[in-house]
Order: C-alpha cells, then structure tokens, then sequence
C-alpha cells in the first residue's frame, strides 16, 4: 500500500508546480479517505455518506489550489492524474478479468465525480471571490465627504446603475444624519452617462433626501450630458443643477448664510509668516 | 384607546411619534391636531418622526393629508426626523411629500417655522 502511495505522489508531482511536501500531504490525505472510503461504500454515487471525508478533502484541495491561483483545468487534473497509478495497478490485486474491468469502471466513474466535484469547489471560490471584490468597489467608488460644516459633496465616478444608485443613497442619507447637514451637493463629474434611469435615480436621491430636510444640489454636469437630457425629454427642473462643484459650493455657502472673502494683503503676511513659524 | 399627544410651544404645535403608527392611530392624529390647530390658533406644525421605523402608503399619505389640511386652517407643517430607510421607502413608494415641509431635527424645524412667519408679518 505505501508502495502505490509513493508511485501516486511521484506521478503527481510531476505535473503540479506545487511543493514537494504539500503536494505529497494533499495527495496522502485524498487517497488515505479514498481508500477508507471505498472499503465501506456500497455503492460509486459520491453523494452518499460513506463518500462525505472524500468530498471534504476534495473541496479543501480546491480551496487551498484557488487562493494560490491555480487554474481550473490544473484543480482537476489533481483528481484525474490519479487514474492511470490506479489502472495500473489494479491488474496486479486481482487476477480475474471480469473483476479487473468492473473495478475499473468503478474507479473511473469515481475519479471522473470527484474531478467534477473539485472543478466546481474551484469556480464557487472564484464567484465568491469576484462577488467580494464588486462589493469592496462599490463601497470604495461612493464617499460622503464634508466639505463645511452642514454641506456635504457626495462625488460619483463611474456609471450608476440600480444597486450603486441604492447604496449611495444610503451612504448620502446616514451622513446626513450624522453631521445634521443641510445641503448635499452631488457631483457627477464622473458619471460617464446620463440616460433616463440615471436621472431617474438621481432624482429620488435628491427627493429622499429632501423628505429628511436636506437641499440637493446636483453640479458637474457635462455640456454633453445637459444635451442628452434635454433630448431624452427628462425633467431636471425640480432640482438645482450647476455646472461645476465650485458653483454649488458658492450657493450652497450663501444658502448656509455664509461667505469667502478675500484677506487683505497685511493680513495675509502676518498669517503666512505664523504658518513658516 | 391610545392617542399621540399634541404639544403646545408658544405659537406652534409639536407633535412626536414615538409608537408605531397604525391606521387608526393616524386617523385619530388627524382629527385632534385640526382639532388642536384651530383651538389655539397654531401658526405652525412640527411632526416629530425622529423614532418611526416603519412607513406604508397609508402613513405617507396622511402626512400630506395633515400638512394640506393644517395649510387650510393657516398653520405650516414641518416634518422633521425623518430616518432615512423611510426616506427611502417613501420615495420608492412614489410619495415624495411635495406639498410638506422637512428638517432635519426639530430645532431646524422651529428655525423654519420662525423664518416663515417673519416673511409673512
């Protein structure tokens, strides 16, 4: 027995550029429930609870094989490379043809569930993964940032879409709660396009936010884009719309009872020669 | 049965929700504040929903019901405190309130209350 074992990790490692040690631990662990496993089970559905340390090995392989970024086709040829060790050696255990082929078919159909079983561990890791990074890039793409005291400036980069729209709608409303703000200017500068269900979204962004008590300046909005919106017939006008985020912020002072002015030249000598202090 | 109490603060009303509004609380609300608006020749009215969780079409529509009515009867309704999951189900509701007035807390609501009877004296 530890002789096919030796052959099993031998052939193994010939075709995985993974470390010696690990691999041959990997491929000890996956026979070793193998073999239990079969001397029990009844019957090749590996479905059945004489089959289960078999499936866990398997998709613990698929996991540790996906976070070190192996391809799918590389995960499952760890299953199907152990074919040919065992076809080979099932001649020499039992002499009888008849036996010989059955068990084959067996152990074929055995491997060929286990190489699916690892193929689909591996891609359910990589949609899970894939679906964590939309998350990350979701959150990451909407900040609230303060600009003043009761103005907020919510920039949006990229397209909006239903469940982007959703979120920065909740990140924009939970700040404003939170800083008591009364004005939110939302700059979309980035905003590659404007179709109709964006601006319907932004809308509601800005009718949300006005039932909890905050104006919504929209600014930012593209010679293009004010365009498109005038030909796709949309209604902007319940809305204060600038051209640029320095504009709303200037109204968004004034309506805050506030203004910038300049500081006179004494003034400002006295305050720079403070800063270089 | 339960009532929401109705406040008097010098010239304006307030009114704070801290239950869970159903139907015929709202209905109730309804009656006593109009009640209350012409009783103490109210200018104003502050509807405190800083602690209501949950919306329906129903509640949303009585809130417009309210501020139209306390209009009529020479009184501005200000709604403040509004959370902002029922902003959001309010808007997705289609009930954007157009006719009602917001705050964000009720300080900021009794600012605007102050601010519009000076406009109009």
């Amino acid at each position: 027995m530890a002789e096919w074992m030796n052959q099993q990790s031998g052939a193994g490692s010939g075709r995985h550029n993974l470390s010696g040690a690990e691999l041959k631990e990997q491929c000890d662990l996956f026979l070793g429930a193998f073999l239990g496993a079969s001397r029990s089970a009844r019957s090749t559905d590996i479905s059945s609870p004489e089959w289960e340390p078999v499936r866990e090995v398997v998709s613990d392989v698929a996991k540790s094989r996906t976070k070190q970024g192996f391809s799918a086709g590389e995960t499952a040829i760890f299953i199907f490379s152990l074919k040919r060790p065992l076809f080979d050696v099932l001649p020499k255990v039992t002499g009888d043809p008849a036996t010989q082929m059955r068990q084959m078919r067996s152990v074929n159909d055995l491997l060929d569930q286990f190489g699916l079983q690892a193929m689909e561990d591996f891609q359910k890791r990589r949609e899970e993964l894939i679906l964590r990074q939309q998350e990350e890039m979701l959150e990451l793409s909407t900040p609230v940032v303060k600009l003043w005291d009761g103005i907020l400036a919510l920039p949006v980069i990229g397209t909006l879409d239903s469940a982007r729209t959703q979120m920065v709608m909740e990140s924009l409303l939970q700040e404003i709660v939170r800083t008591g703000s009364t004005i939110a200017i939302i700059d979309i500068t980035g905003v590659p396009t404007v179709d109709t269900l964006v601006a319907q979204h932004l809308l509601k962004t800005v009718a949300a936010a006005r039932l909890m008590g905050a104006d919504c300046i929209i600014s930012g909005i593209r010679p293009q884009i004010a365009a498109t919106i005038v030909h796709l017939g949309v209604e902007l006008t319940t809305v204060i719309t600038k051209a640029t985020l320095a504009d709303a912020f200037a109204l968004a002072l004034r309506k805050a009872g506030l203004s910038i002015a300049k500081v006179s030249t004494s003034k400002k000598a006295a305050s720079d020669r403070e800063l270089e202090e | 049965m339960e009532r929401i109490p109705i406040l008097k603060m010098g010239r304006f009303l307030l009114v704070t929700i801290q239950v869970d509004m159903h139907d015929q609380l709202a209905i109730a609300l309804q009656d006593d504040l109009t009640e209350r608006i012409v009783a103490t020749a109210a200018k104003g009215v502050l509807i405190d929903i800083s602690s209501l969780e949950v919306v329906d079409s129903f509640i949303g529509r009585m809130l417009g019901n309210i501020a139209s009515m306390s209009r009529i009867l020479d009184a501005q309704t200000v709604v403040v405190g509004m959370q902002p999951a029922v902003a959001i189900t309010l808007v997705e509701l289609g009930l954007s309130l157009p006719g009602v007035r917001t705050a964000l807390n009720v300080e900021k609501g009794i600012d605007l209350l102050r601010a519009a009877l000076e406009l109009e004296s």
